[in-house]
């Protein structure tokens, strides 16, 4: 009996340390790049969208200028702003990652707009976006479709 | 001397009495100013015409959006949906609303079906541009269209973030801005409830 509960509060502890694991990081000159994920997609009449983390070890700065991505023939970098309880949606033509700092695309701030898609994004499958910096270059990293109700990665974004 | 004295006494009682019935007078119309009463009369997809009238007795949240945002509006439902299920039984009290402000666009892609993603209790509102400028308006909100090349269609929307949370008798509760937690809105709707 005592084994099983052992066992089992083994499992509860692993489990999700498993699905932490799950969530890929790349790593490129300075940056490491995780917890990308977006949401699953009704068809392919209205845009998806992009989220990920970016941490920057090195001692320079670095621009995400671009991104670029199998699945949306218009994939373009955004932010919302809010003005007094007003959301608009402007154009980021680069997102700042300076030294020594995370920097997130996350709900409610910078995020990609992945626009004209090719496919329907299905949950649980993923594609790769392959991000432009101006010094580390590009990197690609596979992003993860989580629910259409999802609220954050599944792998939790904060280091 | 006396009597003067008598005189001017009651008349300063009934100046007060006066003064007094003035400030109440005045403290209720500033009540009744602060009932503030939104409303909308728009169709759903099947082109029903749905008003504030027929959701009385529960609690009406509002929300301004469009199925071509990607950020906020998805996440908004996504909160909207977590605060459904958190309810529990109490759910049946509370209409979670959305109302397009680019209502052809949002027809024509299917609303409900995009709603019903997030949470089936969602009911989706497109109207016409003048039912939705009359809602937008009574509302005291914002909606209004930006060109642009970023954008599918070469246009977005700019609007209101916030979650409209009308009373049982259609008046105006309070907002809860973007990024207001599901877990907070639920506890403050539990105590409505």
């Amino acid at each position: 009996m005592m084994k099983q509960i052992i066992a089992g509060l083994g499992l509860a502890a692993l489990l999700p340390a498993l699905a932490l694991a799950e969530c890929a990081e790349v790593s490129q000159g300075d940056l490491s790049i995780r917890a990308a994920w977006s949401r699953a997609t009704i068809g392919t009449a209205r845009p998806a969208v992009f989220y990920v983390t970016i941490q920057n070890n090195g001692s320079t700065d670095d621009r995400l200028t671009g991104i670029e991505t199998s699945v949306a023939g218009m994939p373009m970098l955004h932010e919302t702003v809010m003005t007094d309880g007003v959301a608009s949606m402007p154009h980021a033509t680069a997102i700042d990652i300076p030294a020594g700092e995370t920097v997130s695309l996350a709900p409610g701030g910078f995020h990609g707009m992945l626009m004209d898609l090719e496919e329907e994004l299905k949950e649980g499958e993923s594609f790769p976006v392959a991000l432009q910096f101006e010094k580390a270059g590009e990197v690609s990293i596979d992003t993860e479709v989580l629910p259409i109700r999802a609220r954050e990665a599944a792998c939790g974004a904060t280091p | 001397m006396l009597k003067t004295i008598r005189i001017a006494l009651w008349i300063a009682v009934a100046a007060s009495l006066v003064g007094v019935a003035t400030l109440l007078w005045h403290k209720d119309r500033q009540e009744q100013a602060a009932a503030f009463r939104p409303e909308f009369s728009l169709p759903d997809e099947a082109g029903t015409i749905r008003t504030t009238e027929e959701f009385k007795g529960k609690h009406v949240l509002v929300f301004f959006g469009f199925t071509n945002c990607p950020d906020i509006c998805p996440t908004t439902m996504s909160e909207v949906a977590q605060i459904m299920d958190d309810l529990g039984p109490q759910a049946d009290d509370v209409q979670p609303i959305f109302i397009s402000v680019d209502p052809a666009r949002d027809r024509e892609s299917g609303l409900n079906e995009y709603l019903a993603a997030f949470h089936p209790a969602i009911l989706g509102l497109a109207g016409d541009e003048a039912q939705t400028r009359a809602a937008v308006e009574s509302f005291k909100v914002f909606a209004d269209p930006e060109k642009t090349a970023s954008a599918p269609g070469g246009y977005t929307m700019s609007h209101s973030s916030s979650l409209y949370l009308l009373g049982p008798e259609g008046d105006w509760l309070r907002q809860f801005e973007y990024g207001t937690s599901a877990d907070d809105i639920t506890a403050d709707l539990k105590e409505r409830l």
